[in-house]
């Protein structure tokens, strides 16, 4: 398989095709004649130059544009806020000793965002969206559920001001599932857009870290929580989200138990802590965890092809309709059009660098104080990044994740190198898995 | 472009078609989804070609 790097295009080619792709930025054609001559006869050889050719000529191969130009009129990067991470608790019922956000609490104090900052937020993000009509809003926390009633208030209240301004809100509710009832499924499934479902998989690697406070794990009791959230959504989407860990490098069996469970929208992320966390991913888990992915698609496939087929968040990619080059420049979105909210109504570039107070922006109130951090975030893009001008994947990441960039590298413009392996390996994965399905078609 | 006999190019979306036009900046922000923890700008539909 042979990607184009500037132009997107994928080809799959034969083994003619591919070496002479290897050499041909390096060697003349009749050099490259002379060096395959011991492994394909000169008529494929020479065949195969015709069809690479063709594709440079086309534009489909070895092309140059400088898609860097575009950023400086990009609409995407206009100075607009358009989703929030809306942390509505900083407290949690659960007491996963991996996470990120420290039990909830992002090492500051427990709190519940009270209603009336709710309603503040979604003043703010109308006000300062600009044109764009889709806002979206996430409530995270901590466990969102812990302060049901403020979520469902503000939805109403978020509601009441799309027509006058003409907005959408899109919803998303992430939770751990302990809270879920009728009222939750009723609602969630009404109007939230998509339901984040935390799940690690198996009993024993769900129940290894998320446990109660009492030390109980809880898988036994969220699984029909959720089979029965996913059994009556009727509308929009949703994921079971899990966490795996140097504990579970085996995750494709995390996965499998999760589809096994019915579920067809799964998401498995790895964790993301210090290094020195003794369930942190090391350098030795890298090659397990790369075959893990491997496996997962060829299985995938499998299962496709018999008719019980899931999706896997980060294989999923529409390569024909999927974002413009503007959103792949850009970067994520954090510190510029996205930001998140704590209880108190003060703004953080994300979710992830909350309670940092060299993170904290400004808050609901006095709006962005520190806009020289806002003008920071919006340099960070593809461009902008060490490292990132001669990856092959830049154009799918967009550069990556800044706060993950910033804690392992200590720079907002540096990288996440482990975490740039397994995001290459995962679209290797999903270019492949588009490849096969495409050859499927094509008989 | 036709396949070739070596080569099937998969369907991809062409970066400079549609220049100008692009970028309404109305898809899915990468982490309101389903990750938190890592970009994966790629996964995001085109709310664009949703329509």
């Amino acid at each position: 398989m042979v990607l184009d790097v500037d132009s997107g295009s994928v080809h799959v080619t034969d083994d003619p095709v591919y070496e002479i792709v290897r050499l041909y930025g390096d060697l003349p054609e009749e050099e490259i004649l002379v060096r395959l001559a011991e492994s394909f006869p000169e008529e494929e050889i020479r065949e195969a130059l015709e069809d690479v050719r063709e594709l440079i000529l086309s534009g489909l191969l070895f092309s140059k544009t400088d898609h860097q130009v575009r950023l400086q009129d990009a609409p995407v990067t206009a100075p607009v806020i358009k989703a929030l991470c809306l942390n509505v608790a900083h407290t949690c019922n659960l007491n996963c000793c991996y996470c990120f956000a420290a039990q909830g609490t992002y090492k500051g104090d427990e709190a519940l965002m009270p209603l009336e900052t709710g309603k503040r937020a979604m003043d703010f993000l109308v006000e300062h969206s600009g044109s764009r009509r889709n806002l979206e809003v996430d409530f995270f926390g901590g466990e969102p559920l812990l302060n049901w009633q403020m979520v469902k208030d503000t939805v109403a209240y978020a509601r009441s001001l799309e027509e006058k301004h003409n907005k959408h809100f899109r919803f998303t509710l992430t939770t751990n599932g302990l809270l879920i009832d009728d009222d939750v499924i009723e609602f969630t499934n009404r109007e939230m857009d998509n339901v984040v479902l935390s799940l690690d998989g198996r009993p024993e690697t769900h129940d290894r870290f998320r446990l109660t406070r009492g030390g109980r794990g809880c898988y036994d009791v969220v699984v029909p929580k959720f089979q029965e959230l996913v059994r009556r959504r009727t509308r929009g989407t949703y994921y079971v989200r899990g966490t795996y860990t140097h504990e579970n490098t085996d995750f494709l069996e995390d996965i499998l138990h999760i589809a096994d469970l019915g579920f067809d929208e799964i998401s498995m992320e790895p964790v993301v802590c210090p290094p020195c966390e003794p369930y942190a991913l090391t350098a030795e888990d890298m090659p397990i965890v790369q075959v893990q992915y491997e496996k997962l698609a060829l299985e995938m496939l499998k299962r496709d092809k018999e008719g019980r087929g899931f999706r896997f968040y980060h294989f999923t990619m529409d390569l024909d309709h999927g974002p413009c080059i503007y959103k792949r420049i850009a970067g994520c979105g954090s510190g510029t059009e996205y930001l998140a909210v704590t209880p108190n109504g003060d703004l953080y570039p994300c979710h992830q660098f909350v309670e940092n107070p060299d993170f904290l922006m400004g808050n609901l109130r006095e709006g962005i104080v520190r806009t020289d951090l806002q003008e920071t975030f919006g340099r960070c893009n593809v461009f902008a990044r060490s490292g990132c001008q001669e990856c092959w994947a830049k154009l799918y990441c967009s550069g990556g994740c800044a706060a993950n960039a910033y804690h392992m590298s200590g720079s907002l413009l540096g990288i996440d190198e482990y975490g740039c392996e397994l995001f290459k390996k995962r679209i290797e994965c999903a270019l492949m898995m588009k490849a096969a399905e495409t050859m499927d078609d094509a008989g | 472009m036709k396949n070739k006999k070596r080569i099937m190019t998969l369907a991809t979306r062409d970066y400079v078609k549609n220049i100008g036009q692009d970028g309404c900046g109305e898809c899915q922000t990468s982490c309101q989804s389903a990750c938190k923890t890592s970009c994966g700008v790629v996964n995001q539909p085109c709310e664009q070609d949703k329509r």
